[in-house]
């Protein structure tokens, strides 16, 4: 099993820890639940060091991501970010990820941890003009600090303004004493915070840094288990759940990210087009169960009178509704706002409400 | 790890407390522990009479959902209503206010197939 560089303080730090994606990693610390609300009402930290990072350089680099990309990467100047997915080939997806654009030709592309090689033999095989690309995952580390409080407490260990940087932006900055670190107001639980990308080296240094830096706002360890629950809550798709190789960004809702705007010319484009114009049979949408009970991955959705109209791909009790809440890819006639659907739980149906996220404003 | 002297368990990591002809059943401080944060208890079963080893009901904790298995076989009571709204009183306290069903055994002869407090420390220890 691979360690990130924080592998140690996560043992030190009492996390209980599991493999994740070829990675031992913590699923949690104190609980999941006081881990979630800790960054819903204060600010967190998480290793996230096994999530992959490429570079893609050159000339050819712009033409080279915007083919693998649906998002259109001409919107990018240097200093954005951009949420997007790689199509397959076959209108499914290979991968969501982040496009960094540090100049028109260098990009930094941030990919899940689970599909590392998927996406490297992916991009080099779209490769085909060369352009230099470099895996650098095993030698970058990433923490992600989330919550309400997290940028004033990072501003701390930093003399660069961060506290009111734009979401999705990004800056290479002096922090915590440390030179060349990537500080990006990006993340993965709707509560806002920022990523930050250093060399494995560094980690251990800045770890450290943002504990010291946060203890006055209350910052906790976070373990996956609560960055799932914080992901879902805000309604953010997971890949290998929501979204797979199977699944076009146009039914799984990833349409604001699947650009057809002229010079974007993707791979599978003329297909999401088609969909987009014709619909799709089953979309992915949010519900909240309108009685207690836990809706979970692969249960069945039946309409009131017990005919299958779906399927759940992510569910969980909401820590901060105290209600089920979940993702489902529901038949056409399910998409509206307030439709009732039943979630088979056990073989009984239980009522819930299909449901715009994200679940909780925070 | 809290394994009080006075209680039964089960290979199932539950707890069995006797009074009289009742038991009380809970699971195991090893069992909140490794479960995590309990989020949701489902017993349906109410008034029913259920033989050993069949599932009374259900617990779900945030990552994964279990059945709850009767410990003895005997008519189920009483659900610990405290854990409708605060099913983590079963991470908090799993000996006490975290229990979770009060059953009529049918056989007290079954207590003797049930593991004493180092019975069961050896086994989770194993």
């Amino acid at each position: 099993m691979k360690k990130t560089a924080l592998n140690r303080m996560h043992h030190e730090m009492g996390g209980r820890m599991v493999e994740f994606a070829g990675f031992e990693m913590p699923v949690q610390f104190e609980g999941i639940n006081v881990e979630h609300e800790t960054v819903r009402t204060k600010l967190g930290v998480f290793d996230v060091s096994h999530m992959g990072e490429f570079w893609v350089e050159g000339p050819q680099a712009f033409d080279l991501v915007q083919k693998v990309s649906t998002n259109d990467v001409a919107a990018l100047h240097d200093g954005k970010v951009q949420y997007s997915c790689f199509p397959n080939g076959n209108g499914g997806i290979v991968d969501d990820f982040l496009c960094y654009r540090f100049k028109e030709d260098n990009y930094l592309l941030v990919v899940n941890a689970s599909n590392i090689e998927k996406d490297w033999k992916h991009i080099n095989e779209q490769n085909t003009t060369g352009a230099k690309m470099t895996n650098a995952s095993d030698d970058i580390s990433q923490l992600a600090i989330q919550g309400p409080l997290a940028l004033k407490a990072m501003q701390k260990l930093t003399d660069e303004p961060v506290e009111d940087m734009e979401h999705y932006t990004f800056k290479v900055i002096e922090f915590a004493g440390l030179k060349d670190v990537i500080f990006s107001t990006t993340g993965y639980t709707g509560s806002g915070g920022c990523e930050i990308y250093m060399k494995n080296e560094d980690a251990e240094k800045i770890y450290k840094a943002v504990l010291e830096a946060g203890e006055e706002f209350g910052i906790k360890p976070i373990g996956l288990g609560a960055r799932d629950t914080l992901r879902l809550e805000a309604g953010f798709c997971l890949y290998g759940n929501d979204i797979d190789d199977t699944t076009s960004p146009i039914a799984a809702g990833l349409g604001w990210i699947t650009k057809f705007v002229e010079g974007n010319d993707f791979i599978d484009r003329p297909l999401f087009e088609k969909q987009k114009a014709e619909g799709v049979r089953r979309r992915l949408k949010g519900f909240v169960m309108q009685e207690r009970a836990v809706p979970r991955r692969h249960y069945d959705i039946c309409d009131s009178s017990g005919h299958y109209i779906g399927e759940v791909t992510s569910g969980t009790m909401s820590p901060m509704l105290k209600k089920g809440i979940g993702l489902a890819y529901l038949d056409k006639h399910y998409w509206k706002e307030g439709s009732e659907i039943y979630i088979k739980v056990r073989n009984k149906l239980v009522k819930a409400v299909v449901t715009r996220p994200p679940f909780y404003k925070g | 790890m809290n394994i009080p002297e006075n209680l039964h368990y089960t290979e199932e990591h539950e707890w069995i407390k006797v009074d009289g002809e009742e038991v009380v059943v809970g699971i195991t401080d090893f069992a909140q522990k490794e479960l995590g944060d309990i989020v949701f208890v489902e017993v349906e079963t109410i008034d029913e009479t259920l033989a050993v080893g069949e599932a009374f009901g259900t617990i779900e904790a945030v990552k994964t959902v279990s059945d709850l298995f009767m410990p003895v076989g005997g008519t189920v009571l009483e659900l610990n209503e405290k854990l409708e709204d605060n099913p983590e009183l079963i991470n908090k306290d799993p000996y006490g206010d975290g229990w979770i069903i009060r059953v009529k055994m049918t056989d007290n002869a079954e207590l003797d197939n049930l593991l004493d407090n180092k019975a069961y420390a050896s086994k989770i220890e194993a």
